[in-house]
């Protein structure tokens, strides 16, 4: 089983690139389950059809020690597992703890057992990695395989600069590597080559360029994949490839993370640079 | 294994001592407990010249304790009547629960929450989705079992991680309940550096929310509160005793057996006794701020320092009968006093004592050791300052480290309507004249002799190493300490919970104190601490068939 956790800055689009690309994965036959590391719980949404998953943390507050593998996970899309850890509401408690006790908990009941024939596990993790609990995935080799989702904007790269900066302490210890970058492009100025050269400093590649196309507005508010709500459309096909390229993927390295003016070099470089 | 008796130095020099017990540390942390190790001077100097109150160094294991226990175990512990609830895991909440061994009388009205131990025992669960609505429920159901006076929250490490509100949960409960004064502590344990940031934390609240909430005058006169006293042992109690008997009226004790109604009226008092310096003498100075009360340090601990601490109270009422009535007490209460030491003395005197402990507490039992006519070789604090060492002149050129600015200070203005000042001018020159001083405190190093050793945040190695190059014939300090020490050979007396034993203060106290420390000093039992083959390794037997 190939575990892969999605990081990226807030708003990049992890949660869309992951469901969208693990309805690529479908159509190549695979077995997925989709963990969703986020407190608002809507890492599931396109898969499930809608927001109709009772997180991790919900049933076990609510049903007590006395909690099923069936309690927490629901198929969607494809036959693909859909949990959501969940969380505290913004501003109380602690959502980086809860991380850590819905992935223990969904290892102690067995969702990760040879018989599950699980050939996928992906987290989608919030944002940044703030803190141990968002850390979680990287940890312990949950997850083996990152891909950091960027775009050519400068503080989605800082964010993956420093998602690579998380990974790089992780990996010197455990067995967890980074993939690559998925560029979401938001159509900056030279963005793809751009990206490619950064993913270069990181030793890592851009696996795919996703481009900006609002056919994945669309079919989100379908709740649906692309590929589920209209498979003829072009960025389908953007994703189907997104998908080969991760199932083809055999590069994993240890990144490594660029010093901040190092940084700012190449963004004034590829910025300046007008577009030819 | 290496006991005291083999290495004991007969006649040791105290710079020796000291450069062997930094001798293995590394050469930061060698040179950082340096400055936390004095050869005592006993000068009186304008800066301090031992450091005190800074973080301890990691992996050195430190007698201290942490923020909260200064905070719920030893402030707010000892109050009968106001429900504690720990806002936190269960073990932060039992482990904090009567430790101290802190006595306690319901009295009249009968109120006593001490024998309980009020927790939210907090799961994986709360932590994840924050316990305030546990915390809620938690003071309603005390509310509804109880219906207390006053209701306190404390803070432990993982509300202060998770960002509990307790204080929002306390205010709305409070305006809820209107009958109960509802308030909150964020006393977690990693704050400060030691236990007396809780102490602050705790008295701070205290002052804020309960002081100066009952105008009402109470009956009696020379009205006092007995500030740091925290009945340990029943010490309070013997105290309260010597007072009724002098026809003093002590208003509030903070805070052992202390009420929510003494805290509440102690501002109608005229004076402040300031037994543990380091714990309140921030609240004296409030007080005086606020409500015009002035604060003179007394002792209670030690037989003469009893008769000086009542002296010293008479003396600022200055009544001739109150004058009187403490000299009869004294004559009454000394020779019992005397005829105790008439028979101990002999077997206590040139012994020599260590004591590290509290932040005033290894000040206050020098007091008992000189009256056994033993000498204290060494002494220190877990939690002092550096005025609580080397005097309160020293107090403006303490350098306020980011780890003091951390913890709430109070600012104070007078009371529009409360504040009264309790002396003239005329006679507050008068009693000046007459050598009398307010608000001064020496500390411990003058009343140490030349040469002795004072080791601030003393810690598990350099105990050990202490006892093994001094060999003292007793050792005082914690729980902590206890057994290690007699594992050396050495009597340990804990002087935070007394062990079993107390009280300890005024006469009746101080008697038991003698007893206490003679039967630990001369008991023979640490003359078997070997067994017979560690003192004689050689066997001697034959061969059956020689």
């Amino acid at each position: 089983m190939r575990k892969i956790a999605i990081y990226g800055k807030g708003g990049i689009g992890k949660s869309t690139t992951t469901q969208n690309l693990v309805a690529g994965l479908i159509e190549l036959g695979r077995k997925i389950m989709v963990v969703g590391c986020d407190p608002k719980a809507d890492s599931t949404r396109l898969l499930l059809g809608g927001l109709a998953q009772k997180s991790v943390l919900d049933t076990l507050r609510e049903e007590g020690e006395d909690v099923e593998l069936d309690d927490i996970r629901k198929a969607g899309y494809g036959g693909t597992w859909c949990v959501e850890s969940g969380g505290p509401e913004p501003g109380v408690g602690c959502a980086g703890r809860g991380i850590i006790t819905s992935i223990n908990m969904l290892e102690s009941l067995g969702a990760y057992e040879e018989s599950e024939e699980l050939e996928y596990a992906f987290y989608d993790v919030l944002g940044d990695v703030v803190c141990g609990g968002f850390a979680m995935p990287i940890r312990d080799g949950k997850a083996e395989e990152i891909y950091i989702v960027v775009s050519g904007e400068m503080m989605a790269m800082y964010a993956a600069n420093n998602i690579s900066k998380g990974i790089c302490k992780f990996a010197q210890s455990g067995t967890v590597r980074l993939g690559g970058l998925i560029c979401n492009s938001r159509a900056v100025d030279n963005e793809k080559e751009m990206i490619e050269k950064f993913a270069e400093k990181l030793g890592t590649k851009m696996i795919h360029f996703v481009p900006r196309e609002n056919d994945v507005q669309r079919a989100e508010i379908n709740r649906k994949t692309v590929i589920e709500w209209n498979p003829e459309v072009p960025q389908a096909d953007v994703y189907r490839n997104l998908a080969k390229a991760i199932d083809g993927n055999k590069d994993f390295v240890i990144p490594t993370p660029m010093e901040i003016e190092e940084l700012e070099e190449l963004l004034m470089e590829f910025g300046l640079m007008q577009a030819a | 294994m290496a006991t005291a008796t083999q290495k004991k130095m007969v006649q040791w020099d105290p710079a020796d001592i000291k450069a062997e017990l930094i001798a293995k540390y590394p050469p930061k942390v060698a040179r950082k407990r340096a400055k936390q190790i004095m050869i005592n001077e006993a000068l009186q100097n304008e800066t301090p010249a031992l450091t005190a109150n800074v973080r301890t160094i990691p992996g050195i294991i430190s007698m201290r304790g942490c923020t909260y226990a200064g905070c719920k175990g030893v402030i707010m512990g000892p109050t009968r009547d106001i429900v504690n609830i720990v806002h936190g895991p269960i073990g932060c909440s039992f482990y904090a629960w009567l430790t101290r061994r802190n006595q306690t009388d319901a009295g009249p009205d009968g109120e006593n929450f001490m024998n309980y131990c009020f927790s939210t025992d907090m799961q994986e669960q709360d932590i994840i989705f924050g316990g305030e609505k546990k915390l809620e429920t938690a003071i309603q159901e005390a509310y509804d079992l109880f219906h207390p006076k006053s209701i306190a929250v404390f803070a432990t490490c993982p509300v202060g991680l998770i960002g509990d509100d307790i204080h929002t949960v306390t205010k709305n409960m409070k305006e809820k309940f209107g009958d109960c004064n509802v308030y909150a502590f964020s006393c977690e344990g990693y704050k400060g550096v030691s236990q007396s940031a809780g102490h602050h934390i705790a008295n701070n609240q205290v002052f804020r929310h309960i002081v100066g909430e009952n105008d009402e005058v109470k009956p009696g006169k020379y009205k006092i509160n007995l500030l740091g006293e925290y009945n340990i042992g029943g010490d309070g109690f013997e105290i309260d005793r010597i007072f009724q008997k002098c026809g003093i009226t002590c208003i509030s004790t903070f805070s052992g057996n202390a009420t929510y109604d003494q805290f509440a009226s102690s501002h109608t008092a005229d004076l402040n006794a300031v037994m543990c310096h380091r714990s309140i003498n921030y609240v004296a100075d409030m007080m005086e701020t606020k409500y015009g009360i002035p604060w003179v340090k007394v002792n209670f601990i030690g037989a003469k320092a009893t008769a000086k601490s009542l002296r010293k109270i008479a003396d600022y009422f200055g009544e001739q009968g109150l004058i009187d009535k403490v000299e009869e007490v004294i004559s009454e209460e000394m020779p019992a006093v005397d005829a105790s030491l008439v028979e101990i003395l002999p077997r206590t005197a040139e012994k020599t004592a260590m004591m590290f402990v509290g932040g005033s507490r290894a000040h206050h039992y020098k007091e008992l050791f000189d009256e056994l006519g033993m000498k204290t070789i060494s002494a220190g604090y877990e939690f002092g300052h550096q005025d609580d060492y080397e005097g309160r002149q020293v107090l403006p050129n303490i350098k306020l480290d980011a780890d003091s600015r951390n913890i709430e200070e109070l600012t104070v203005e007078a009371d529009e309507t409360r504040f009264k000042p309790r002396k003239s001018a005329k006679e507050l020159k008068a009693l000046d004249k007459a050598g009398y001083k307010f608000k001064e405190y020496d500390g411990l190093s003058v009343d140490m002799d030349k040469g002795t050793i004072i080791v601030d945040d003393l810690n598990q190695y350099e105990a050990e190493k202490l006892v093994e190059l001094m060999k003292p014939d007793i050792f005082c300090a914690g729980i902590k300490e206890k057994y290690s020490i007699q594992k050396l050979g050495v009597p340990m007396k804990q002087l935070h919970s007394y062990d079993s034993g107390g009280p300890y203060a005024g006469f009746q106290g101080a008697v038991n104190f003698y007893k206490e420390i003679d039967r630990l000093v001369n008991s023979r039992v640490w003359g078997y601490m070997k067994a017979p083959w560690q003192k004689n390794a050689r066997l001697t037997a034959s061969y059956n068939w020689e």
